[in-house]
């Protein structure tokens, strides 16, 4: 007995379920407190603390896209992010605008990253 | 009102508008961010086809990022799923966030509202309604950043699934993704606890990088919030408490009940003497 057939079925057919249901977890992960009609009580701490949550979320994100090559955290300064993400710093808080920020920073990875293969 | 109708109404509100510029630099660093995912997916090994229906159904960059290596390894579906629950776990924290808006709303609207929410839009529209009470205008508001940032990703992102074999990965265009977020995140610090919550959150998110799932994410979300209150606890004690003299015999009034037990005032009951 074979399950050839079955599985070049569930072949074709799993990466569609898989996509599926990854679009039913950004539904449900994204609306979830705003999916029950009574509200779920919180305790009043955890809405103070819950403030932070966005800048921590970004942090999370970007520290390891900066400081992070190949699982490890970069032991060297000759990396084209470290001065890119300095300049773009210094720009934002001099003019306040994020697309200056994101072109100076390109502006700086860029040629270091390609030039120079930091 | 025909729902025609209602879609003209809001586009046409000028709170649209204004989110579609309050959106406009960061779209900039989103689209290429969209860009590099597309190329990822084409390059990992996923159908063209597949992957154009991954970014238009799925529509959340850093989940499909952590996903594409185990579906293109062949890892069984609940390890797939699992995976992008917790890189969306931090969308369960801002959703209660969201809720504070838009809870009035029927539950189909909410559920939208949900979808098509993300980081950069729960920025922009906290800078804008810093007070958590529905306000006109909002959901006007929460449209225009959405759609100025479904196009901003969507677009790029398709761009790079067809063109994934024309543009290098190592030439690093996703650095303008991190770039755009790294200007949303300067952004939200205005005090010192804002800068120690985010000097917390980034070390515990590189500290625990080994953790599988991306859990780094969530471990430097509670480090941060916990860092966050302790702060804002130590600044308020640094403020010396006030006296107030209490009449014997009286109640304290409610709200004063709550400045005490917040420690800003302290209470000195005046003694009767007979």
């Amino acid at each position: 007995m074979t399950d050839a057939p079955w599985s070049s079925w569930w072949g074709l057919l799993e990466p569609f379920i898989a996509v599926a249901g990854l679009a039913v977890i950004t539904v449900v992960s994204r609306s979830f407190f705003m999916i029950p009609e009574r509200e779920l009580p919180l305790p009043d701490w955890l809405k103070r603390g819950l403030k932070y949550a966005p800048l921590a979320a970004l942090t999370a994100v970007i520290a390891p896209e900066i400081l992070i090559t190949r699982g490890e955290l970069i032991d060297t300064l000759m990396d084209a992010r470290l001065p890119a993400v300095l300049c773009a710093s210094a720009y934002y808080f001099w003019q306040r605008g994020i697309l200056g920020t994101i072109v100076v920073g390109m502006a700086v990875y860029l040629p270091l990253h390609i030039g120079w293969g930091w | 009102m025909s729902r025609g109708a209602l879609v003209g109404r809001t586009l046409r509100h000028p709170s649209f508008r204004l989110a579609a510029a309050d959106m406009a630099g960061t779209a900039v660093g989103i689209g290429a961010w969209g860009l590099v995912t597309g190329v990822v997916m084409v390059k990992s090994g996923l159908p063209v086809g597949m992957a154009v229906f991954m970014s238009l159904v799925v529509y959340a960059g850093s989940a499909q990022l952590a996903v594409i290596p185990l579906m293109a390894a062949g890892a069984p579906l609940w390890v797939v799923w699992l995976t992008a629950s917790c890189v969306n776990l931090r969308f369960v924290i801002f959703s209660s966030m969201w809720r504070s808006y838009f809870a009035h709303l029927p539950v189909r609207q909410r559920l939208a509202l949900g979808y098509f929410s993300g980081d950069v839009i729960y920025v922009a529209f906290m800078k804008r309604f810093p007070e958590p009470r529905p306000e006109p205008g909002q959901v006007p508001y929460f449209w225009g950043a959405a759609t100025t940032n479904w196009l901003a990703w969507q677009v790029p992102s398709i761009a790079g699934i067809f063109l994934a074999n024309a543009v290098p990965l190592s030439w690093g265009l996703g650095f303008a993704g991190v770039l755009a977020l790294l200007g949303v995140l300067l952004s939200l610090l205005f005090d010192r606890a804002t800068w120690l919550a985010t000097g917390v959150a980034a070390t515990a998110a590189i500290a625990a990088f080994a953790l599988p799932l991306k859990l780094n994410i969530l471990v430097a979300l509670a480090a941060a919030v916990a860092a966050g209150l302790l702060m804002e606890a130590v600044d308020r004690r640094r403020h010396k408490p006030e006296l107030r003299l209490v009449p014997a015999d009286s109640v304290m009034p409610p709200e004063e009940r709550e400045h005490v037990e917040a420690g800003d005032i302290v209470p000195l009951r005046e003694e009767r003497h007979p």
